[in-house]
């Protein structure tokens, strides 16, 4: 089966009233994948046999209506360690490597029964914006397979996409949520910075990643956050806040009259493609149809965000990297004399391309001589471009745009320019800078290709943006269209 | 700030990080790290007098836990995951050149 035409709640409703089995419900997930993902090339590890031992256990014992995941198999991914799971990042470095625990997001979702139907690709270590940076395969755009699927959790948005799943976990440090879920027509939230565990997440740049869903409903979405939100012991920076059941406040009364919606000029200026512009702005004509007040605003330093989030981001890489150096874990380089060979060759054989050319620019800016000029002055710009949202939340509920500056674009036309791919992030890198939330929900079509309308909210304010989402949702049907599996469209 | 990067400078950058490049991939990594420093040095006109640095976006401070030991990773579990091990240790090539003349 493909999960098109259900939602988390019903199938949970099926399968408590025994309509369904989990195990039947397990075995077609994984025939479907299995005959969508030579073409989709989602999956870089599938768990079939757990899964399916899993699914029998939960028939056996029952599934209880407070197991909100139990018998759905959903998908991971692959920077997120899964104990015993085999988890590479869509690294060469991590080939071999299997994780002795779960990331606390895994141990959250166990405890709700979850089936993890496999591990998704994405760019190697999240570094990149189109799944292409990946060591091991290209995914491929369920609407076009001739087009990137975004990235970096590229796998999970083509995978949700492509019906092959109903939701799955990625991770965004500079928009690797929102931009594949633009590309691919699904839901993605990124919740505001510690809102959620990063514990067990392959680290990037560690005061910027958060985890989140791709999903086809607002609404499921909505439900999987609660699960994995919350405080832990063993992520610091995590908040004490309190996590609302998001799903359970969500208004059938799609009216959002009052609401204050706050358009940044420069989201819809230059760089930003003319039939994107037109798919956001009759977005926005429609949240005014639906009692919105919409408003022009300026996030003056939006300009800068893209050169000050690279260099902190790949500092912050730079020094997260060190520690696949070929002695604990990982793959470590054979012909090696000594123990710098060790470090030096097991390195410069593991990584990709991409993957060096950040930990070059974060060594660079953090060198001596340059911090001052690099490091600090884009932490300086970070101080401002958080500043830039606090003002304009003073009167303003939401912030909206598009998430990227184009729809998905052809596999191969932006790889051998790492500077024009990065420039893609610049309307959801400030969102990370802030530590805000944000999200991308299918929004039109451009060129036969899904538009995502990014919606930022105050932080910890992840429910009045699946509010808004939501009224969105229920009154127009681009969620409905599915694609036609490379087919055109 | 000095936006020219020249092929010692990468070598140099790359000696700091564990990594090396051979000539072919030098002469292919350098200008692409240069545009891209270039694309950096954008953020220079931006008046900054003044401005704290941000460097997180957390609003935990000084987050404690209580000091209590617990029974976490063990040893063999966590030796599995290592390229090579002997005797319950990691096993690595010499640290010491012993090969040198002795400086």
């Amino acid at each position: 089966m493909n999960y098109y035409d259900t939602d988390l709640t019903q199938l949970h409703d099926d399968l408590v009233n025994k309509k369904i089995s989990a195990t039947e419900l397990t075995k077609s997930t994984f025939e479907n994948i299995k005959s969508t993902d030579d073409k989709i090339e989602a999956f870089l590890t599938l768990n079939e046999e757990t899964a399916l031992k899993q699914a029998a256990e939960a028939d056996e014992k029952g599934i209880s209506a407070d197991q909100l995941v139990a018998g759905i198999p959903l998908g991971v991914k692959d920077n997120i360690v899964t104990k015993g799971l085999r988890t590479t990042a869509a690294s060469k470095i991590l080939d071999n490597f299997n994780p002795i625990y779960d990331a606390t997001v895994i141990e959250k979702l166990k405890a709700q029964g979850l089936i993890t139907a496999g591990k998704l690709n994405l760019d190697e270590f999240a570094m990149g914006g189109s799944t292409e940076n990946s060591a091991y395969q290209t995914t491929h755009n369920a609407w076009d397979l001739t087009r990137v699927p975004g990235g970096s959790s590229g796998g999970s948005a083509a995978s949700v996409a492509a019906g092959q799943v109903l939701a799955a976990l990625g991770t965004d440090t500079g928009g690797s949520i929102r931009l594949p879920a633009s590309y691919n027509g699904v839901v993605g939230m990124k919740p505001t910075y510690g809102r959620v565990s990063r514990w067990g997440i392959i680290a990037f740049g560690s005061s910027l990643d958060q985890v989140g869903w791709l999903t086809q409903s607002v609404k499921d979405n909505a439900l999987l956050t609660s699960i994995i939100s919350g405080h832990d012991d063993h992520d610091l920076t995590s908040s004490t806040e309190a996590v609302p059941n998001f799903a359970s406040q969500l208004n059938d009364d799609t009216s959002v009259k009052g609401l204050r919606i706050a358009v940044p000029k420069e989201y819809l200026g230059e760089g930003v493609d003319e039939g994107v512009k037109d798919a956001i702005q009759k977005a926005l004509n429609h949240y005014e149809s639906l009692g919105a007040i919409v408003d022009e605003v300026s996030l003056p330093n939006t300009q800068y965000g893209v050169a000050a989030y690279y260099i902190i981001s790949s500092s912050e890489a730079s020094s997260n990297l060190q520690r696949f150096d070929g002695i604990r874990y990982g793959v470590r380089a054979q012909d090696v004399e000594n123990l710098e060979d060790v470090y030096v060759k097991s390195r410069s054989e593991g990584f990709g391309d991409e993957v060096k050319r950040r930990i070059m620019l974060g060594t660079f800016s953090l060198s001596a001589g340059f911090y001052d000029a690099y490091f600090k002055k884009a932490s300086q710009i970070r101080t401002l471009i958080r500043q830039d949202f606090e003002k304009v939340f003073e009167d303003h509920d939401l912030v909206m745009g598009p998430a990227g500056p184009t729809v998905a674009y052809k596999i191969g036309s932006n790889i051998t320019d790492p500077k024009a791919m990065y420039m893609n992030d610049v309307l959801t890198v400030p969102v990370n800078m802030a530590g805000l939330p944000g999200m991308s929900i299918p929004a039109g079509f451009s060129d036969n290709m899904p538009v995502g309308l990014q919606i930022i909210g105050k932080p910890f304010d992840e429910q009045t943006m699946y509010n808004a989402a939501y009224a969105f949702e229920q009154t127009t049907d681009f969620h409905k269209q599915t694609p036609n599996l490379g087919g055109q469209n | 700030m000095a936006s020219h990067i020249d092929e010692q400078q990468v070598k140099h950058v790359a000696s700091l990080a564990k990594l090396e490049f051979s000539d072919d991939q030098l002469s292919k990594f350098t200008p692409q790290l240069e545009s891209i420093i270039d694309m950096f040095e954008t953020i220079d006109k931006v008046d900054t007098t003044g401005v704290e640095p941000m460097t997180s976006a957390s609003d935990q401070v000084n987050a404690m836990r209580e000091d209590k030991a617990v029974n976490s990773h063990q040893r063999d579990e966590l030796l599995k995951n290592a390229p090579d091990t002997e005797d319950g240790f990691i096993k690595v090539p010499a640290i010491i050149d012993e090969s040198g003349d002795g400086e």
